[in-house]
């Protein structure tokens, strides 16, 4: 057994990323944009090639067996993640945009009507931004926004007055700013959506490789993520939605799988999950996911090699394994935040020193006479990554009055000392910039 | 090679023919004839850069050319650049500018990353020139693709 109150083996878990082995070793400061893969990922995807590569839920031979099981499996595994009720709640998207379209599609187009509203807020990525965009053209519904206060948080008292109106059907937001990395209250904003009959989808990209969401406690009623944040692959989301709201929604895209029964007047659709995974899914990218998942919650600690298809670490309560991961970013993002600080001219975004707020997983700042993309290349050059531009979040940057910043952000294998190359080189290119 | 040349640098650190578009002339007071004044702004949406450029235009020559903007060191040295060399141009010799004209004059290496940046003058004065004959802007897609003769 680990012991979880051990601080994390950085020097190990570096170790198990092979892009991490390299030699310079790169400072990488963009998990936020794509986390790294650590080999028990890729062993995983590769043993399921080798030996296991059929198709899911189609056909009698041993290797399709092999393949389905090892695809449900991973669901299994999302499911414990997450803490959902049911394994059939777990949808496998080829993305969280996709996922988010597939609410907004699916739900959208068959419960809301003209006059009715959706809530957002000033922190959201594009992908939660656009698909209620179309809707809105298409179906003739409002959206409604919350602003964000001198800390970045999304204004609760925005939400009540939007519910009051009697029209709003659902609240969509963040569940961690991929910008400010501020989380905004989500018990409140579910229990006041609740409160109003409205229902709360949970954007999770962010969120989900850095603090614990349990479906069930937090109560949303949908959750979108996608793999490759949470160290897994590429091509591989999840929506989560209550059964009884996935049982209400009709299919998103047609195709194979998705039918119980095709005939040359129509169709009847599957059963859950099935119903919203038309194609033939993203299988291997689902088995990495899993692994992922299995990685973080036990394997990135051990010392010994984990097999793939490990499965006594999934009792384990979500929870545990954040006891010292989030130690360890909330060190590194202290410690990003206090050295950044000393650099004049640079302006830190998000909440202000005194509000007490953690934030989590990245810190997003401007340079006096600096643009981010000049910054940003000329620490690209001394392998130092960093994300510069809007983001994705053009809302929130036209709302803070800048045209981009420049995003440090970290993972569980990021170090203080690529945080201290990261802030001298910022030094030397703004002197190089400007002298 | 270095993307932050010595000679990229001094023109972002030391922009010519740079004004607040508030300060522009409104027309060249030597002549007595009034020259036409044009004014284009473009923006790359993607970075938040911008110029905006006045020209001074008589009888088809650029005979005054003020410009504005904001973003990274390459989209502000190319066009500080871009400035040095139209005074006397005519609109058709504009028109005939291609990408590769920007790229030899900044004389580095512009990958995909930066082609947008280093092209935002040239895309914003064949679009103030085109503003002024009344004909339809150049899109990105299209300034990209021309090439030299």
């Amino acid at each position: 057994m680990m012991d979880i109150d051990m601080p994390l083996d950085i020097a190990f878990i570096r170790r198990q990323f092979p892009f991490l082995r390299a030699s310079p070793p790169p400072v990488y400061l963009d998990s936020a944009a794509m986390a790294q893969v650590p080999d028990a990922v890729l062993n995983a995807m590769t043993q399921w090639e080798h030996s296991s590569r059929a198709n899911v839920h189609r056909g009698m031979h041993a290797r399709a067996e092999e393949s389905t099981i090892a695809y449900e499996a991973a669901r299994s595994t999302v499911q414990q993640f997450l803490n959902a009720k049911h394994s059939d709640e777990i949808v496998f998207t080829k993305s969280c945009t996709e996922a988010i379209n597939l609410v907004a599609r699916s739900w959208g187009e068959t419960h809301l009507q003209e006059n009715d509203a959706i809530v957002l807020s000033m922190l959201e990525h594009h992908s939660n931004i656009v698909p209620w965009m179309q809707l809105k053209d298409r179906k003739g519904i409002d959206v409604l926004w919350m602003d964000i206060d001198e800390n970045g948080m999304p204004r609760m008292e925005d939400l009540e007055k939007h519910l009051k109106t009697g029209r709003v059907k659902i609240v969509s937001v963040t569940a961690l700013s991929n910008v400010l990395g501020v989380t905004p209250d989500l018990q409140k904003i579910i229990a006041l959506a609740h409160e109003a009959g409205a229902l709360v989808l949970l954007d999770a990209a962010q969120a989900i490789a850095h603090m614990p969401l349990d479906v069930q406690k937090l109560d949303c009623d949908f959750l979108a993520f996608s793999g490759h944040k949470l160290y897994g692959p590429t091509g591989i989301g999840v929506l989560y939605g209550k059964r009884k709201l996935l049982e209400t929604m009709p299919p998103f895209l047609g195709g194979g799988m998705m039918i119980r029964e095709v005939h040359t007047e129509g169709f009847t659709p599957a059963d859950l999950p099935a119903k919203f995974e038309a194609g033939t899914p993203p299988i291997a990218e689902a088995v990495g996911l899993g692994t992922a998942m299995e990685w973080l919650v036990a394997g990135c600690r051990l010392q010994v090699a984990n097999s793939s298809h490990a499965s006594s670490n999934q009792q384990r309560r979500t929870g545990i394994l954040w006891d010292d991961i989030q130690p360890h970013e909330q060190s590194l993002l202290q410690h990003a935040t206090c050295s950044l600080q000393q650099i004049s001219g640079l302006h830190i975004l998000g909440p202000t020193p005194d509000s007490q707020l953690l934030t989590h997983g990245c810190v997003s700042f401007t340079l006096d006479s600096v643009h981010p993309h000049d910054l940003t290349e000329i620490l690209g050059r001394r392998s130092i990554a960093l994300r510069a531009g809007h983001h994705c979040c053009m809302p929130l940057h036209k709302r803070l009055g800048i045209p981009a910043s420049t995003r440090l952000s970290v993972g569980v294998y990021t170090t203080k000392e690529e945080i201290d190359a990261c802030v001298q080189a910022i030094v030397e290119a703004r002197k190089k910039l400007n002298t | 090679m270095d993307l932050y040349a010595e000679n990229i640098l001094d023109h972002y650190r030391h922009p010519r023919h740079k004004k607040p578009a508030t300060r522009h002339p409104p027309f060249d007071s030597v002549h007595s004839r009034q020259p036409e004044t044009i004014v284009h702004t473009e923006a790359n949406l993607s970075c938040g850069d911008e110029i905006s450029i006045s020209l001074n235009i008589k009888d088809d020559r650029i005979t005054e050319i003020f410009w504005d903007g904001t973003g990274c060191a390459i989209s502000q040295a190319a066009m500080s650049m871009l400035s040095e060399e139209l005074h006397g141009k005519t609109m058709t010799e504009i028109e005939a500018l291609t990408p590769q004209n920007i790229y030899d004059s900044l004389g580095v290496p512009i990958g995909p990353r930066r082609a947008k940046c280093a092209l935002l003058g040239l895309l914003t004065l064949k679009n103030t020139l085109r503003t002024h004959k009344g004909v339809d802007h150049v899109s990105w897609a299209r300034l990209i693709a021309l090439h030299n003769h």
